[in-house]
């Protein structure tokens, strides 16, 4: 009787334990998913200013437990989205890191520019060209506006600057559309 | 002057869901002056108690909520729910019933879900069950139809027995109930569904003057013609594309075919299906309960199940459950099904098929 | 089951139809309009053209301000095949080429063209192709490019494109529907120009070789569709057919659906099912084009409406103010209850913001409703889920599903119930009976979910190119190592060969004499831990140096600025500012100099100090620099530049006093080594003079370190050798530098301290590279 008892309870834990070893091996999590989880929802400015060095470490912090609240560029938006993935409460951005403000980006008054390349080095998406002793620029479409290349330069000639709506990027607020008057004269 | 910036289309049609709330209320009018003529003055009674509760506790709570009263009154829809509700009482019952009723229609089942067009149940019908299971007996004491009642009952008397409880001559609600053979009258459904149960067969149980006195065998005296009154509103409802024809005829439908279902099975047992469908209240329900858009379905597939379901389900509760009619409680589950039905009746998107292939090489 | 072609064509020859769910039937109002002729404007004085009128890119301008066009002149071009160009409407003179408010809802400025009109209305050389059917497709199709052919409806989609058929078309469907309210300008044109659009049909068929031609017209215009009739009877392949009237009926894809049975999928385009479509308005556009080489610069415009008091339709050029034709038609403001101008049908189209919005090619009406003509008021009401709109749309959409989760800004939700696939005609927003306005709506959240998307595309983007960089740098240091490495092997390999000489290749045996120095003081520094670890990072103090001093500079601009304002007059501020640019000019000379210094310093040295020393000199420009900048801002204009003058002149020195001492240095060392140390030049102290503005406690600090390892290295040479005299050069300026008595001692440490570093930086780099040679 206890034998048997016996037999029937390892012939179970060792049923368990295969399954839960197949399991283990056919449902193997690749990577830390997390992190790429999070990663996807910053907004890759690479602009340092949560206090880690570009975007992923920040996502690897999260993922180990950080604040959601230290990305300034990825406002307001970023943050619900970020305490959804994780399972916490949204909180409001922490000012210590930078204030959410409209989207910019760097423009260099060329003519000022010595071609120091100081900002060059500094961009995290290679979004400045130019050369030693020439006149650089940026490449709008693929510069973050993290503001980075702004403090190396030597000669203050890179402004940030805030990206205007055109009418592809209207969202149908009437409110900014300034209006007309109806000429009176037209009446007959 | 400023030019005047608004987004397309700059055009709407005129009918207001105020106007949409007025025309369901006008379509009553044939089903409550049938109600009058068969059952007397209480349904006047009970709408304007219904009415006057359903505006004073709309108003209330919409100030509780903060939000504009007048715009909440405007739409009518809390008009229409106390209609709907008043006249599905029993027409002698105590005024506080209908006023716990109407404010349970009203501030629970509506404005606690979020206000017109978030409810999830039909305030009426939600309210209906909600009474039906606190005071089983005052709500399911009809008055017999006027030809049968034993006693007169004057504009007086509805009005003491619904505020007192007794009638200007001291009779009580179930003294007024007893027919002209001195019988306490029940309602027909109620009457077959006892007969049938103490032995006797169905065409045994239609045997009687509720039935034999009316325009056709199965049919009872003063309800049907109610229910068939509600009809012809329902109708012009309908030719107004006030509703649309998916959910009463799809309820109607459903209620016929299970009827019929069930009495090929057995017919001395259960009713036939024109039995269920004149009787008791699914006309009405079709046409003004079950059509409530805001928690009917919303897709034409969904609608058709949603109708379908009902009528199915109203048969089944007649049949076997414990109540003697089942609109309120069918709808009521019906409504709990809506999303889901929603969710999985969603018409195709133009152009989602499978593209057309192409008829390359043809001559 | 789709029906095939020869079902179709039979259906089509019975009259009967397919129909479309959902639809509405709002009110015509097409009498109003089209009672009369096609009216032609006067030209306007001026005309404002934006360049880009159609969907895709906008071409570059050709011409420039104060140039004189003439009509029909191209004003723009572009490489890009999703591009068409726009054309001058009349001759004149182009005033500016600026950003003016066009015809878009939003009202947001476009680049336009602005044309002061001569009057004279003179055309530019046309270029008919009368025998097109000998032409090339290719050549057509071009021409059709060049005449500026886009969509004149809508969203205005460039025709060439359209026209390039890569797909069988079995259909070739004329789009004469005009199911939009008010609007007639299609019904006048088939009415008066029918035979210019059969003309244009022709051309559309030679390009794209249908199988059947199909002209649809619905049937509230009976006058239009018999002139188009009798204009087609001579070909059978055409086939004029009289759809009902119901809204939408004119979309494109809804009168696929009427007349063939198919639906376009969702992802595919009309030549997916063997149809193409086009308006009338381009089939004439096409024609003028071709045959008489008339670019598209004018279009008919219906003016209607009940607050004008013509309502007609009109011949516009493009570019026109809608002003004029609002005067033309005589507006009458009193009978509308606020001033609203429409831009398209009641259904579709948008308000407009200012009445000074030009003709486009897209603008197909202007409508200016009186009072009560139409429903304008949003007096939104709540949703009672009634699903009248689901029964309206034309597309099978569930509009209510889509309205709360839009509301909710539930974007990922709304996308689920197949927002995209919405077609804004209105028809859910017009059925509404609690005037929601569910187009708005969408509209919204398709412009965030757009967003959105963009968003994560440019953070994908970024990422990309983050990571790029990263492997870059990667990279770039590795390779840097390897050079390093390879630079140094070659450079053993060069003492060694060197070594076996006398004197005659002196900077050879230089070099080499100021290494084993560099050795020695290693060794001495690893000795003394604490003085190697503050020499190690030397190179960084630099750069911070730098930094510091550059901030200073920064500093001091800012605080002084204001005092300058206040103090001097705009004259000076513009002597300081030519000042700053002096200087500048002089620091970048400087830094230029230093650069060349050190390129000819590397060719007597290693390979890899040269690239050191390259970034030395640009730290030393930026200092430079930033002084340059401190001294303009401080507001003494011709000191200050001399002061800079004073600055390059003495960064130099400091250069041409580092590479003498490390001569003198390997000298006094050689005749030590002969041991002949009697009179060891020091010619640290005249050059290292002008080195004297390093006055930092950093510096004096650095230099006792510095004159401690001189003294430890002198130490060890007395050790070594008998040799006091030496000793003594190296260890005067330490004790200097720790007797902080007097003014004149403290001066002489600086420079003393100044001299030590420079060695000492010249050391510890020498002694790196031997370490890197050690080590192989």
């Amino acid at each position: 009787m206890l034998l048997s008892s016996l037999i029937a309870l390892g012939l179970l834990a060792l049923a368990f334990g295969l399954a839960l070893g197949y399991a283990a091996v056919r449902f193997k999590v690749e990577g830390d998913p997390l992190v790429d989880q999070v990663d996807a929802i910053l907004p890759q400015t690479q602009c340092g200013q949560c206090g880690y060095p570009g975007c992923r470490p920040y996502a690897e912090a999260i993922a180990n437990g950080d604040d959601i609240n230290k990305c300034p560029p990825g406002g307001e938006s970023t943050i619900k989205e970020l305490a959804e993935l994780m399972g916490v409460e949204a909180k409001p951005l922490d000012a210590a890191h930078g204030e959410d403000a409209a989207p910019k980006v760097a423009y260099i008054r060329e003519d000022e520019c010595i071609g120091c390349t100081k900002c060059i080095q500094a961009c995290p998406v290679d979004a400045i060209v130019g050369a030693a002793k020439q006149m650089h620029t940026v490449i709008t479409d693929a510069c973050t506006g993290c503001d980075l290349c702004v403090e190396p330069c030597p000669v203050d000639c890179i402004d940030m600057v805030t990206v205007d709506p055109t009418t592809a990027s209207w969202q149908w607020d009437f409110n900014q559309t300034p209006r007309g008057d109806i000429p009176v004269k037209v009446i007959s | 002057m400023k030019l005047v910036l608004s987004s397309s289309p700059h055009q709407h049609v005129r009918r207001r869901t105020d106007q949409v709330m007025r025309l369901v209320i006008y379509a009553m009018v044939p089903g409550v002056i049938a109600q009058l003529y068969f059952f007397g003055w209480g349904v006047l009674i009970q709408m304007l108690i219904a009415l006057v509760t359903a505006l004073v506790s709309e108003s209330a709570i919409v100030a509780l909520r903060k939000r504009q009263i007048g715009q909440a009154l405007q739409d009518y829809s809390a008009v229409v729910t106390a209609l709907l509700l008043a006249v599905s009482l029993p027409p002698l019952l105590p005024w506080w019933m209908t006023v716990i009723g109407t404010f349970f229609a009203i501030a629970v089942v509506k404005q606690l879900y979020g206000g017109l067009g978030f409810n999830l149940f039909n305030p009426a019908m939600a309210a209906y069950v909600m009474l039906l299971i606190s005071f089983p007996a005052a709500m399911s004491s009809w008055l017999p139809p006027g030809e049968l009642a034993a006693h007169a009952v004057s504009f007086g008397d509805v009005v003491s027995v619904i505020f007192t409880g007794f009638s200007q001559s001291g009779y009580d609600i179930n003294q007024l109930r007893a027919g002209i053979d001195g019988v306490t009258m029940a309602t027909p459904l109620d009457y077959v569904k006892t007969q049938v149960s103490q032995g006797y067969t169905y065409s045994e149980a239609i045997n009687h003057r509720q039935f034999t006195d009316s325009l056709w065998s199965s049919a009872s005296l003063g309800w049907s013609a109610v229910a068939l009154a509600y009809m012809l509103g329902g109708l012009v409802l309908i030719q107004q594309r006030i509703i649309s024809w998916h959910i009463p005829a799809s309820l109607i439908a459903g209620v016929a075919v299970t009827a019929t279902f069930l009495s090929m099975i057995n017919g001395d047992v259960y009713g036939s299906a024109l039995f269920h469908c004149i009787n008791g209240a699914v006309l009405f329900g079709a046409f003004f309960i079950a059509t409530d858009p805001v928690s009917a379905s919303t897709t034409p597939r969904g609608r058709l199940i949603f109708g379908a379901a009902i009528g199915f389900w109203t048969v089944i509760i007649r049949t076997f459950g414990g109540y003697p009619d089942a609109i309120a409680f069918s709808v009521v589950i019906m409504n709990m099904a809506v999303p889901l039905i929603d969710y999985y009746t969603q018409p195709k998107v133009y152009g989602q098929q499978q593209p057309v292939k192409q008829t390359q090489g043809e001559p | 089951m789709p029906y095939d072609f020869e079902q179709i064509v039979e259906r089509i020859e019975q009259q009967k139809f397919w129909a479309f769910p959902g639809g509405v039937h709002p009110d015509g109002r097409k009498h109003l309009s089209n009672q009369t002729a096609i009216n032609t404007l006067p030209v306007p004085k001026q005309l404002v053209i934006p360049i880009k009128q159609h969907i895709g890119t906008a071409g570059a301008c050709l011409v420039s301000v104060g140039d004189r066009v003439l009509k029909g002149q191209t004003l723009t071009s572009s490489p890009h095949p999703f591009s068409v160009p726009v054309h001058a409407p009349t001759s004149g003179l182009v005033t500016a080429i600026e950003e003016r408010t066009t015809a878009h809802p939003s009202g947001l400025p476009e680049l336009c063209v602005v044309i002061e009109a001569d009057g004279n209305d003179t055309w530019t050389a046309l270029k008919p192709i009368a025998d097109y059917q000998h032409q090339t497709k290719s050549s057509l199709i071009s021409a059709i490019c060049e005449a500026g052919i886009a969509g004149m409806g809508g969203a205005g989609f460039p025709t060439h494109i359209k026209s390039t058929a890569r797909k069988k078309v079995e259909f070739l469907i004329i789009n004469g529907v005009e199911c939009e309210p008010y609007i007639t300008a299609d019904d006048r044109l088939m009415r008066e120009f029918a035979w210019q659009i059969r003309q244009g049909i022709d051309i559309l068929s030679h390009l794209i070789e249908p199988k059947v031609v199909i002209i649809a017209i619905e049937d509230n215009k009976p006058e239009a569709f018999k002139t188009m009739q009798q204009v087609c009877d001579d070909t059978p392949a055409i086939r004029v057919v009289q759809i009902p009237t119901k809204y939408p009926a004119g979309g494109e894809k809804q009168l696929i659906q009427v007349l063939t049975g198919r639906e376009v999928p969702r992802t595919g385009l009309p030549a997916d099912i063997g149809v193409m479509m086009f308006n009338v308005g381009p089939c004439y556009a096409i024609a003028d084009a071709i045959l008489h080489g008339k670019p598209l610069i004018q279009r008919v415009v219906t003016v209607t409406g009940e607050a004008v008091q013509k309502p007609q339709n009109v011949w516009a050029l493009i570019g026109t103010p809608i002003e004029h034709l609002l005067s033309q038609a005589q507006y009458q403001l009193k009978k509308q209850k606020l001033p609203t101008v429409i831009m398209g049908g009641p259904m579709m189209g948008f308000t407009l913001p200012t009445v000074e919005v030009p003709v486009v090619k897209i603008t197909n009406c202007l409508l200016i409703p009186a009072k009560k003509e139409l429903n304008l008021s949003q007096r939104e009401l709540a949703c009672i889920r009634c699903s009248a709109c689901a029964d309206a749309c034309p597309v099978s959409l569930l509009p209510q599903q889509m309205y709360w989760h839009s509301k909710a800004l539930e974007l990922d939700k709304a996308e689920e119930y197949n927002l995209f696939d919405c077609i804004e005609c209105g028809a859910c927003a017009y059925v509404c009976p609690s005037e929601i306005p569910l187009v708005h709506y969408y509209r919204k959240a398709k412009a965030q979910i757009r967003i959105q998307r963009d968003d994560k595309d440019k953070a994908e983007k970024s990422k990309q190119r983050f990571e790029a960089r990263k492997a870059r740098l990667e990279k770039e240091k590795q390779e840097r190592e390897a050079k390093h490495k390879k630079a140094a092997a070659a450079r053993k390999q060069a003492t060694q060969s060197a070594s076996g000489e006398d004197g005659g290749a002196k900077d050879k045996v230089e070099a080499a004499l100021a290494r084993a120095k560099a050795k020695k003081a290693e060794q001495a520094q690893t000795t003394e831990n604490p003085v190697s670890a503050e020499t190690q990072p030397d190179d960084n103090k630099a750069k911070v140096a730098a930094a510091i001093a550059r901030a200073k500079a920064k500093k001091a601009q800012q605080t002084e600025a204001p005092a300058v304002d206040s103090t001097n007059s705009a004259e000076d501020e513009r002597k300081a500012k030519v000042a700053a640019a002096v200087a500048r000019a002089k620091a970048k000379k400087a830094a230029q100099q230093t650069e060349q210094d050190s390129t000819a310093n590397a060719t007597d040295s290693a390979p890899a100090e040269s690239a050191e020393d390259a970034r030395k000199a640009k730290v030393a420009a930026a200092v430079a620099k930033a002084k340059a900048k401190k001294q303009a801002a401080s507001g003494a204009p011709t000191e200050s530049t001399a002061e800079t003058d004073d600055d390059s002149d003495s960064r130099e020195a400091q250069r041409k006093a580092k590479i003498a001492a490390a001569v003198a240095k390997a000298k006094a060392k050689k005749q030590a080594a002969e041991q002949a140390g009697g009179e060891p030049q020091n010619p640290e102290h005249a050059p290292a003079e002008s080195a004297e503005e390093d006055d930092s406690p950093e510096a004096q600090r650095k230099a006792k370190i510095a004159a401690a390892v001189a003294k430890a290295k002198a130490k060890k040479q007395a050790a070594e050798q008998a040799g006091s005299e030496p000793q003594a050069t190296e260890h005067e300026p330490a004790e200097r530098a720790q007797d902080e008595d007097s003014p004149e001692a403290q001066r002489k440490a600086k420079i003393a301290a100044a001299v030590a570093r420079a060695k000492a930086k010249k050391a510890q780099r020498e002694a790196q590279q031997s370490g890197s040679e050690d080590n192989e």
